[in-house]
């Protein structure tokens, strides 16, 4: 197979002798955070559905993490499934499938969590994103962005998302949201704030699940 | 700086405008003739250089011009004789082949005369005329019997005797002439066959005028093209113009078939190369490497041709002996059935690879996959593997309107040079001259400012003539009454 390879990329490799070659990433690496804590834990079909979109998107040499939000996420044991797809579309399809297999059966029974650590997971996405040296890097929350940690676990510090682009999904509103909406609109500005003053590349907030394909605009 | 800053009275316009115009027309009118001198100088400074690079271009395009019919001529000179050799080659294969058959043919024709004269002469044969003792017998026969018994036996047995030679001899002639009547009856198949000998020869001659008449024509041009006339090259030219629209049309055909290829086998060199890599910011690795393979099937389609001598865009390849043209020519025809063989597969894994695709994508889309029926199925996927392998040999021939954009292109490109060059030369001239014209302009222009003082001279100079013309004629008074 590597002959193969080889022979078919000479004419390639003649031209990235020649230094015309475009030596950037162009691959797209998503990290999604999906929030398993309380009552949010129902929505967890909803991921899934966004899980699949983003399954059908992503293309050859591009990478996908799923990770739940625990009470401590700041863990690769959080992380259900991650998959560099191959640069072979056949490879790549079947890669695509055991990993929709995975995310089936790590949703199939959801156990909610105390806490919400979106922070921890957060960092640990980050981490994970410029490990995989992509192009054009996303982190997608799937939660109600209400951050909720135990007394013991320290998250008030200044992170690190720099040329990240994160983008919440489905904050739904919460009852005490229904009562005060400033509440609700507060705490998206907050997490703005704070996704910002990280270096995040971009902010969004997309409750609308049939507008899917501004999840992966690539800048 | 304040915009009244020249009114010597900046309360009074009037006065100040007045003045700064009088000190203004006095220096001016100083400065005339210098001014005029510096002002012609501009014009031919600006001018001349304008008028010399006109010169320059017109120069250069009777140059183009020339060179341009040069190679026109010649190319039109190495296609019409090329032409005509393959006239004559025709010509000498119909000659060959019907005239070779001519002894024949004349043998056949004289054996044939030959034949029907001899016939004819058979025909002219008159059977024997009745023997002349029946003259005796009538002389017997007006001798008067007078009622003899014996006369009247001996008359009546000559007249029996006479009856029978008449009988059997009028039998002779029946005979005679019935046997003529079937010579004549055999000429005919003689006849026929001499006339369609006839009709064959009069076709052969009449192709053989025709080809004549077509090299003649051929001729009539390349007379014409080597003696240079300017209906030759504007013929050549306008063929020319033709040939690069046809070849250009044929090409732009040829590059939608291009495309088709590419994208019948884009993706699947993504399997090969991998989908991941960039060329650029959106030119992936195996589109290209796709292209390449069809550039490599295009080339191998222009060897093949060269190779079989239609193309001849590398005299090297035309010049090689014929055992090593002949390996090439089955060099590039192996390379390119295998190449299309390759596209033939690969537009077979496109198939499987978009199929599959599309089953991932119903399958997360929780769409239950469409039932299709077997056969029907398998059409778009036989018809692309057959697009695979018919495309790279149909890219083959691309060679040969190539040939003809490169060989015509020159004659277009140089008739636009020429054309470019011609307006350029010309624009220049009209700004060379629009210089000049407008040194004069600004000369009077110059003196229409300076109206006053130049009035005041022309008025002094008046008085001052006609004073000097008056004292002229004062001296010539005295002269007189000297």
């Amino acid at each position: 197979m590597k002959r193969r390879q080889f022979l078919a990329a000479l004419p390639a490799a003649a031209l990235a002798a020649s230094g015309c070659v475009d030596q950037r990433s162009h691959s797209h690496a998503v990290y999604m955070l999906v929030d398993t804590s309380g009552t949010y834990a129902q929505e967890a079909g909803k991921a899934q559905v966004i899980i699949n979109y983003l399954l059908g998107s992503l293309q050859p040499g591009d990478s996908l993490a799923v990770a739940r939000v625990q009470s401590r996420s700041f863990s690769e044991k959080d992380i259900v499934a991650k998959a560099t797809f191959d640069s072979r579309p056949s490879q790549e399809n079947a890669q695509k499938r055991a990993f929709r297999e995975r995310i089936e059966n790590s949703f199939r029974a959801v156990s909610g969590s105390r806490y919400t650590d979106i922070t921890g997971g957060l960092i640990q996405g980050a981490e994970f994103l410029n490990e995989t040296g992509a192009g054009s890097k996303t982190i997608i929350i799937f939660s109600d962005m209400q951050e909720e940690l135990d007394k013991v676990t320290q998250r008030d510090f200044p992170i690190s998302l720099k040329g990240v682009r994160v983008v919440a999904v489905n904050v739904v509103k919460l009852k005490t949201d229904n009562i005060d909406p400033r509440k609700y609109m507060g705490r998206l500005e907050a997490w703005q704030k704070r996704v910002e003053t990280a270096g995040a590349r971009e902010w969004r907030v997309i409750n609308n699940l049939d507008r899917l394909d501004a999840i992966l605009a690539r800048g | 700086m304040s915009s009244q800053a020249w009114m010597i009275w900046p309360d009074n316009f009037a006065v100040s405008f007045l003045v700064v115009a009088v000190l203004a027309m006095a220096f001016m009118y100083a400065a005339r003739t210098p001014m005029h001198g510096l002002l012609r100088s501009v014009g031919h400074a600006v001018g001349g250089p304008l008028r010399m690079g006109a010169r320059w271009l017109l120069a250069a395009a009777a140059e183009v011009q020339a060179r341009n019919k040069a190679v026109l001529l010649a190319h039109g000179k190495h296609e019409v004789g090329q032409r005509v050799e393959r006239e004559f080659e025709r010509l000498g294969v119909i000659v060959q082949r019907e005239l070779q058959g001519y002894p024949a043919l004349q043998r056949k024709l004289l054996d044939e005369i030959t034949r029907i004269e001899e016939d004819y002469k058979k025909c002219g044969e008159v059977p024997p005329p009745p023997p002349e003792w029946t003259e005796a017998v009538a002389a017997v026969a007006n001798v008067k019997t007078g009622g003899n018994e014996l006369v009247l036996r001996v008359l009546e047995e000559i007249k029996r005797s006479i009856t029978s030679i008449h009988d059997k001899t009028l039998a002779d002639y029946r005979r005679s002439y019935e046997r003529r009547h079937k010579i004549l009856e055999s000429f005919m198949p003689f006849w026929r066959s001499v006339d369609k000998n006839l009709v064959q020869v009069e076709q052969n001659m009449a192709r053989l005028q025709a080809n004549v008449r077509t090299v003649d024509a051929h001729m009539a041009i390349y007379e014409q093209i080597n003696e240079g006339t300017d209906k030759a090259q504007h013929a050549l030219t306008v063929s020319g113009f033709t040939q690069f629209a046809t070849s250009l049309l044929v090409m732009c055909v040829a590059a939608g078939g291009a495309f088709i290829n590419f994208k019948l086998i884009a993706l699947p060199m993504s399997e090969m190369v991998g989908a991941g890599d960039y060329i650029t910011q959106s030119l992936r690795t195996s589109e290209v490497a796709a292209l390449v393979i069809i550039f490599v099937e295009a080339s191998m389609g222009l060897f093949l041709l060269e190779a079989l001598r239609i193309t001849h865009l590398f005299p090297r390849i035309a010049n090689l002996n014929d055992r090593l043209r002949t390996r090439m020519l089955w060099i590039a025809l192996t390379l390119l059935v295998i190449l299309a063989g390759v596209e033939a597969a690969l537009a077979l894994m496109r198939d499987m690879l978009i199929s599959d695709k599309q089953a991932l994508l119903q399958s997360l889309s929780t769409v239950q996959p469409q039932a299709h029926d077997g056969w029907m199925s398998s059409i778009p996927t036989a018809g692309q593997m057959l697009l695979g392998f018919i495309l790279p040999f149909a890219l083959a021939f691309i060679a040969i309107p190539l040939e003809s954009v490169i060989h015509s292109g020159r004659t277009v490109g140089g008739v636009f040079v020429l054309a470019l060059l011609r307006s350029l030369a010309f624009l220049l001239r009209v700004l060379g001259s629009l210089a000049r014209q407008m040194s004069r302009v600004l000369i009077k222009l110059y003196d229409v400012f300076i109206v006053v003082p130049l009035m005041a001279e022309r008025l002094w100079k008046g008085s001052r003539s006609e004073r000097s013309s008056k004292l002229d004629v004062d001296v010539d008074l005295e002269r007189t009454h000297a």
